[in-house]
């Protein structure tokens, strides 16, 4: 590594702030990206169901 | 294989959900691996910039996402341009998966290059040439999410986003040359791929990491999107509902 200790890595002497947040904001988005895509994979999934449900009850009346 | 028999099974939204579910894990894997491996690489282990101290690091985050921003859009105005030219309804479907994606990168850049500037140059924001086009890219993206929720009609929204993707393109090159064309405070290319590049080696290659990375992160999340994308508007085909309730119904 090339800090001598865990606090230094933190701190960086004074840009600390600026860099972890950066990498924690880029963090929070990309994963928000690929829970939404989860999200509405699922409630297409869901939708589809209730068409098939929907078209099997017309079909057996 | 003819050209149009390729270029008709690339068109089948059917075919390409069955190849893409292929493609997602391996995507997923080594877009997580060179991110966080490239992250942790640049932010830990490369020496700090003998003017900029540790600030520099930023870059690792922010140059990956400025940069497939603009990879993102290019490929959104060639979708935009196939589905015109050819109506092939997945090109269509491609271009709206990539909007928010695009936004979110554009948004990222803009993000960490401000977070960056307020300790290297003094100020989050200045409204200089690069800076200003790159927020122009984010509008751009803004503007296509909004076209495909203005219109009812799905084949007249694609229409529109893409004359607005094809044209928007124009600003890209822009951006990337806004640094050379213009005076700035951000800093010209260290990276080149005709000359000799001006970042240090050990600089350099955990950057090429977090840039695949990114490329190969936003490959996983167009297919993603696309997908959700076919299955919503196949909704009623056979083979979308064999899919999603089973064969045995």
């Amino acid at each position: 590594m090339y800090f001598n200790s865990v606090s230094e890595l933190l701190s960086m002497s004074g840009h600390g702030s600026y860099v972890w947040f950066s990498y924690g904001v880029s963090a929070l988005v990309l994963a928000t990206l690929v829970i939404v895509a989860r999200r509405r994979r699922a409630a297409a999934e869901q939708h589809i169901r209730a068409l098939v449900r929907r078209k099997g009850a017309t079909t057996s009346n | 294989m003819s050209i149009s028999s390729t270029f008709h099974k690339w068109g089948s939204p059917r075919w390409f959900y069955q190849f893409s579910g292929r493609l997602l894990p391996w995507l997923a894997i080594f877009s997580l691996l060179l991110l966080v491996g490239g992250a942790v690489w640049g932010l830990a282990f490369v020496p700090a910039d003998y003017k900029q101290g540790n600030s520099f690091r930023i870059m690792y985050i922010h140059v990956p996402a400025a940069a497939v921003a603009m990879g993102a859009y290019m490929t959104m105005a060639t979708a935009g341009a196939i589905h015109l030219i050819w109506r092939m309804k997945l090109a269509a479907m491609v271009m709206k998966a990539i909007a928010p994606i695009g936004a979110s990168l554009t948004f990222l850049s803009l993000l960490t290059g401000a977070v960056w500037g307020k300790p290297t140059w003094g100020t989050w924001w200045v409204w200089d040439a690069r800076i200003t086009s790159v927020l122009i890219l984010f509008f751009l993206y803004l503007g296509v999410i909004a076209l495909h929720q203005a219109f009812e009609n799905r084949d007249a929204a694609a229409k529109a986003c893409a004359v607005l993707a094809i044209v928007g393109a124009v600003n890209i090159p822009i951006i990337y040359w806004s640094v050379e064309w213009w005076y700035s405070l951000h800093q010209p290319a260290s990276i080149s791929f005709t000359g000799e590049s001006t970042i240090h080696p050990s600089m350099l290659r955990p950057l090429m990491a977090t840039l695949c990375g990114m490329y190969l992160f936003f490959g996983w999340l167009l297919l993603l999107y696309t997908r959700i994308e076919i299955l919503e508007r196949e909704k009623n085909t056979r083979w979308v509902q064999d899919l999603i309730c089973g064969e045995s119904r």
